[in-house]
């Protein structure tokens, strides 16, 4: 039973990699594969589902395929499958079965036809790959992809300058997530010497044991968990990314931004509950997050005058409830809640060019003279420093900009020394000695040993710093990335 | 338009700078209008290089395509020949085709505007427009919005900049981060001479200095400076002016400089190593201009040659007038140029007419329960009467997907969690099978089929307002007596005869208002075809008629209609007014349109490439019903593109030409016209209603980035007034690329059937009229009624014009035919 699931990232990825081949002409043949490969995937889905409801609804776990291994650290991909899976993939697959249909005629015509299903195949081989994974290895890897293609839809109208510039912010602030679970799995690796599997989190004893002596450590990890989920979903202080990210066709910010990826956050909490389970100042915390996120981003949403702005700042308000639903511990009411979420912003993006029709007719018939619409009988100053602070979105986007982008920028500047080839051989050279040093590891003087991990180390975080710095070229920023993650790999390896 | 002016004279500058914004109505009034009206005083081709060279606007096709064009075979090389010749001269033939095809040009046109501001980029470091425009659309947004948001404005009916002075002065929090900006705002010093020293600090910069920073968003600038001359455009009312915009726009440009720099910067004069060219400054002419301008010529006379030759080629008929079964009235609308054409077909001895689509009755329209009143006439008319709907059946469906509720905390909690599972079941369901919603823009929900109008006024007493409610006995007369003459149709009547307004359906469409008819404000214009029935049907007005001389037999009944040209659907009004005999007649006629609405659905269906044009006509007519209510479907219809013929005449001049769907009709006798008198009223809105939408299709296509709106598939609604991509974007008024994508760029071609001398007369009777054809921005053809000769309109008077073409090709099967290309067609000639 196990096996199957694989099946479900493959059909994906198939439909990805023909949908490459089709020569851009091809409307007809992109649009099927698109839809095709999602239908048949969504269906067999679903009826994988039923059999697995059958049986009992068992939790599964698929160690596939292996990547890297040494004696004491394997690195391989790795997949789960329980209820938050089936929840979180069959609202992916439904909704972007429908949009692929609905983009087939939608796009019609439309310079980029080919790369927007390229893109949608692809955003839906990341989203299976993190929903299925089963550590934080492959979750990264899917977690990646959406990154990637988020960043090629949000800058498909790569020609205009607004686009590109709001790809590459919600890309960076992507990046803070990334960081995020780099560090995690970097302190996880110390904290279990393995490549834990979210299945093992599952067992309290495990878990309890090892915190018990490691609490400082835990409760880091919970919040670099915190912190790559509040990225990814946009809550408090991320949030003025999203509205931002509503760049791309409608069909594409509907199912990205209205509901699918801006969801991940929530699975990524969900998916490491039991981990953090026991931390409760953790727990308070992400409640706190989720109640800030959640009044200020209602309160943005009503003074929004923007259908998409309005529509995004009200999802990642809810998505703020979600969070609290997931601290307190009620996961069902969250997966309820994520799907109707999910469901409901898309259908009002969707739609969202006929709110002038609509809404203009009801004014023609229904227009009444004005009353104040505040609810609260709040003292004019208080109203107006409100509407005030709610129109410039609580400075968030200013916030984001002082104290993320300047000293990013600053750090930046800072490595000017090490240009993108510079740190490519500098890698290489590395990666070649270390393989090296790993095959006659005996050989290694012991001090060299001990310090080999955190020397590696240190150049991935540079790595990442670089990346982050990185404003010109995304994939000289997702390059980085990568080459990040294989050092901590090598690093991890000489534990 | 002198910038080297000494004094700044605000005024003078505001005036002019509001007459080269764009002037956009909100979205639910769309009016097409001339793109480039502030150059209309310019021969056509001076206006398109001076936009060109001044606002760095591409006004043409390139020369690459133009050559594509003539490699594609629909450039003619004839006729270039033919133009090259009369216009530089035999000799230089040779030379100039050599320029045309070969000769490589420099295309980096160096456009004047922002080059001023542009300074702060050079010296500061400082990207100005990316600090202050997101903010300033943003509130700017906030205070127009007409229903997005749940919290509006607090203040409003202040002003704009009194407005957020009172916010500024009651509140905790501010817009600037500058004191010195929050202060010379609350204390009132804020005049823009003021701002503009402290900014640019030279006098003589201001007025370039201003038009820099309108530009840089003319979008948002045009629909402000439009609000402001046009209150009512809005039916939340909201008080703006350009003149506070841009105050409000110089603080937001201190605030950033301050906050960037505290008190280290200068204003820009300091710092300007030389000074940009004045915007207005003469405009040279280029050796590419010319080329463009003779290739775009030949692009246009290749089709014009066509279809004048169709003219004098066109079978003539000569045939005996037999007895008309019906007669139908349509909208002059380039869509209702092919369903007349099938409708023909189907009924050899019916008879239909071109003229204006709110059949020459004026008035506003109160729908029941509205709050509102409409305009149902061309734009420039204020009309001085009211139609109310009263006594309807049924009730308007609501949605509660635009729900605002959905949008606050704690009901979206409950919202999202249920009816967020029943909008995944309505995606589904209007993806597989879409249907007609509450949210459907449908030309049939402007008036309900059953309801009844307060068409006559009894009492002069009547009214509301400044308004008359209904029409008196001889008010109606005159009406009626002016249409029927103006299209010639004053004998002969059959039992029936239908006045066919014309609306569209759609859904997910922002432009909607732009579907409808023109001549009725961007309305459907089934209210007017009634209430014109009801005048031609009083017997009253028959009478005093008939003391006229105009006789219409009582047998003849006059009924309303509307076809809905995105859907194909016809809807008749008043049907149980008829007599027995006609209501017989009527079932006939009605199947005789039933089967031209099939068949003109399958014509249009050939540049839906999605939709399979080689089934049968039924077939292909449900599929094109489907896509008028499809959620994903950007193009519902494709309105006027391709739009290029103005035809003034009677139906016999072109009946039997195939024109593609490409001409406005506007039926006219000139026998009963002989001085011309029509004719002057006739002419009067062609510019402004065909000319304005043939250039605006031109100016959309040639730059959809900067004159249309670009692609509509990312746009994003703000305040329910414009459309702009992303949330920080500019508005973005002209046609989306979905609209004008299959247009050939050309100008208009009005062929008028009368005598050039009686055709030069009725231009010359009003300056505006003339302008349009003097200054080219479109192309006058007289035809003589009688030998078919042809005189073109240039430099003031008519010449001669002998068609290059001697012969057209007869169509074949006008089915294969349109089953054969989703390209535009030559002019072909077909017989019945
Ligand atoms: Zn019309």
């Amino acid at each position: 039973m196990e096996k199957i699931i694989q099946l479900f990232i493959l059909i994906p990825l198939l439909g990805f990699i023909i949908s490459l081949i089709i020569p851009s002409q091809n409307e007809k043949l992109i649009s099927l594969t698109a839809f095709t490969s999602v239908g048949i995937n969504f269906i067999g889905f679903v009826i994988f589902v039923i059999y697995w409801l059958f049986n009992g609804f068992p939790v599964l776990n698929l160690k596939e395929i292996l990547i890297y291994k040494t004696t004491n650290y394997e690195f391989l991909l790795d997949f789960y499958f329980d209820k938050i899976t089936v929840v979180y993939l069959f609202v992916g697959s439904f909704l972007t079965f429908l949009v692929t249909i609905y983009s087939r005629y939608y796009l019609h015509r439309e310079h980029g036809y080919k790369r927007f299903f390229n893109t949608i195949l692809f955003f839906y081989v990341g989203y299976s790959i993190t929903v299925l994974s089963g550590n934080f290895e492959t979750l990264f890897l899917g977690w990646e992809i959406l990154g990637i293609s988020s960043f090629l839809l949000i800058s498909f109208y790569r020609e205009r300058y607004l686009p590109v510039k709001n790809a590459i912010k919600v890309f960076s602030i992507y990046r803070i997530g990334d960081v995020g679970i780099l560090l995690a799995m970097w302190m996880s690796h110390h904290l279990w010497h393995e490549n834990i599997t979210f299945l093992k989190l599952n067992n309290y004893e495990l878990v309890h044991e090892h915190l018990q002596n490691h609490s400082w450590i835990g409760v880091f990890i919970s919040l670099m968990i915190l912190i790559s989920a509040a990225a990814k979903s946009a809550q408090f202080p991320f949030s003025s990314w999203l509205p931002r990210a509503m760049e791309g066709p409608t069909p594409s910010s509907a199912i990205f931004y209205g509901s699918l990826s801006v969801h991940i956050g929530v699975f990524l909490l969900l998916r490491t509950f039991p981990f953090w389970e026991y931390q409760y100042s953790v727990r308070v915390i992400i409640g706190l997050l989720g109640l800030i996120t959640a009044i200020m981003g209602s309160l943005t949403a009503r003074v929004q005058s923007s259908v998409k702005s309005q529509v995004a700042y009200a999802s990642l308000a809810q998505i703020g409830l979600i969070f609290i639903e997931v601290a307190a511990g009620f996961e069902t009411l969250a997966l309820i809640h994520f799907a109707g979420n999910a469901f409901l912003r898309t259908y009002q993006l969707l739609v969202s060019p006929s709110v002038v029709s609509y809404l203009i007719r009801e004014q023609f018939y229904n227009l009444t003279p004005r009353v104040h619409s505040s609810k609260f009988a709040l003292p004019k100053r208080l109203q107006y420093t409100i509407y005030m602070l709610s129109l410039k979105e609580w400075n968030l986007d200013w916030f984001v900009y002082q104290f993320i982008w300047m000293p990013i920028k600053l750090v930046g500047r800072k490595m000017k020394f090490l240009n993108f080839k510079a740190a490519l051989v500098l890698f290489i050279i590395i990666l070649i000695g270390a393989i090296a040093a790993l095959q006659n590891e005996s050989a290694i003087p012991d001090q060299v040993h001990r310090f080999l991990p955190e020397l590696i180390g240190l150049f991935g975080l540079l790595l990442v710093a670089k990346s982050f710095a990185e404003r010109q070229s995304v994939m000289v920023s997702w390059t980085l990335v990568l080459m990040n993650n294989i050092m901590i790999a090598l690093a991890i390896s000489f534990n | 338009m002198k910038n080297n002016q000494s004094n700044f004279n605000e005024h003078e500058v505001l005036h002019e700078l509001k007459h080269f914004l764009p002037a956009q109505a909100p979205l639910k009034d769309f009016i097409h209008h001339n793109t480039l009206h502030s150059f209309q005083n310019l021969k056509f081709y001076d206006a398109l290089h001076q936009a060109a060279k001044i606002f760095g606007f591409k006004t043409t096709l390139s020369l690459n395509d133009y050559r594509n064009l003539h490699k594609k075979g629909r450039i003619d090389t004839e006729v270039l020949e033919r133009i090259i010749e009369a216009k530089k001269g035999k000799a230089e033939l040779e030379l100039w085709k050599n320029k045309l095809f070969k000769k490589q040009f420099d295309y980096q046109i160096d456009s004047r505007i922002g080059k001023l501001k542009a300074n702060w980029k050079n010296n500061y470091k400082i990207d100005m427009d990316a600090l202050v425009h997101p903010l300033l659309f943003r509130i700017v947004c906030s205070y127009l919005d007409q229903g997005i948001a749940i919290w509006n404005f607090p203040i409003e009916h202040k002003g704009f900049l009194s407005s957020i002075r009172e916010l500024e002065r009651m509140s905790y929090s501010s817009i600037f981060n500058s004191k010195r900006v929050k202060d010379l705002l609350l204390d009132n010093n804020c005049s823009i001479e003021h701002l503009l020293e402290i900014l640019v600090g030279d006098e003589t910069l201001y007025a370039q200095y201003l038009y820099d920073q309108q530009f840089a968003h003319q979008g948002w600038s045009g629909m402000v400076s439009f609000i402001e001359d046009n209150p009512n455009a809005l039916l939340d009312t909201k008080k703006i002016t350009l003149h506070d915009f841009i105050v409000f726009e110089l603080l937001l440009e201190i605030n950033a400089l301050d906050s960037q720099y505290g008190n280290n910067w200068k204003p820009l004069k300091d710092n300007l190593k030389e000074r940009p060219t004045p915007l207005f400054a003469p405009v040279e002419n280029t050796e590419l201009n010319e080329v463009i301008m003779l290739w775009q010529d030949v692009y246009e006379w290749t089709y014009y040659d066509q279809v004048l030759a169709g003219v004098q080629l066109g079978y003539d008929n000569k045939a005996p007038k037999k007895a008309k079964s019906f007669q139908a009235l349509f909208c002059i609308d380039d869509r209702e140029c092919s369903i007349r054409r099938y409708v023909e077909q189907n009924d050899i001895n019916c008879e239909t007419f071109g003229t204006p689509g709110f059949f020459g009755v004026e008035f506003f329209y109160q729908p029941k329960n509205g709050k509102f009143h409409t305009k149902l006439c061309p734009a420039p008319v204020t009309p001085k009467y009211l139609i109310k709907e009263i006594n309807t059946r049924g009730n308007k469906e609501k949605d509660v997907h635009y729900s605002k509720k959905s949008h606050s905390l704690f009901q979206g909690w409950i919202i999202s969690q249920t009816l967020g599972f029943s909008s995944a079941f309505k995606l589904a369901v209007n993806i597989f099978k879409p249907t007609m919603s509450p949210a459907t823009t449908s030309s049939f929900k402007h008036m309900d089929k059953f309801s009844q109008l307060t068409i006559e006024n009894k009492n002069i007493n009547q009214r509301e307002g400044d308004l008359q409610i209904g029409f008196t006995v001889d008010e109606m007369v005159v009406r009626v007596q002016n249409l029927l003459n103006s299209i010639g149709l004053i004998e002969n009547f059959a039992p029936l005869v239908y006045l066919v307004g014309h609306g569209a359906s759609s859904i997910n469409n922002t432009h909607y208002a732009g579907y409808d008819c023109g001549a009725c404000s961007g309305r459907p214009g089934s209210v007017n075809a009634r209430v014109m029935s009801f005048m031609a049907n009083h017997k009253k007005v028959r009478e005093i008629l008939a003391n006229k001389g105009l006789v219409i037999p009582d047998t003849t009944q006059f009924v309303g209609a509307l076809h809905d040209t995105t859907r194909d659907e016809m809807e008749f009004y008043d049907e149980d007014l008829l007599n027995e005999t006609n209501k017989m007649l009527h079932e006939q006629n009605k199947k005789t349109f039933e089967k031209s609405l099939d068949e003109n659905a399958k014509e249009r269906s050939r540049r839906f490439i999605l939709t399979n044009t080689k089934d049968s006509a039924k077939k292909v007519h449900e599929a094109v019903k489907l896509r008028s209510v499809s959620l994903f479907e950007p193009r519902p219809e494709l309105n006027h593109a391709t739009n290029a013929l103005c035809i003034i005449g009677q139906r016999d001049l072109t009946k039997y030409l195939f024109l593609d769907r490409r001409s406005f009709l506007n039926s006219y006798d000139y026998k009963i016209d002989l001085d011309g008198t029509f004719l002057t009223n006739i002419l009067k809105p062609i510019g402004p209603v065909c000319g304005g939408i043939n250039l605006e299709y031109y100016f959309s296509r040639v730059d959809n980035q900067k004159l249309g709106a670009g692609t509509k598939l990312p746009h994003n609604v703000m305040g329910l007034i414009g459309v702009a991509n992303g949330i920080d974007g500019d508005l973005r008024p002209g046609l989306p690329s979905q609209m004008i994508e299959v247009h050939d760029p050309i100008r208009m071609l009005v062929i008028v059937e009368h005598y050039p001398e009686i055709v030069l007369k009725a231009i010359s009777q009003a300056p505006e009229t003339y302008e349009w054809y003097n200054n080219e921005w479109m192309h006058l053809v007289s035809v003589n009624p009688v030998t078919r000769k042809l005189q073109v309109f240039e430099n003031g008077q008519f010449v001669p014009y002998n068609p290059l073409i001697t012969k057209l090709e007869l169509a074949p099967n006008l089915n294969h035919l349109v089953e054969s290309t989703e390209e535009n067609f030559p002019v072909f000639l077909f017989n019945n």
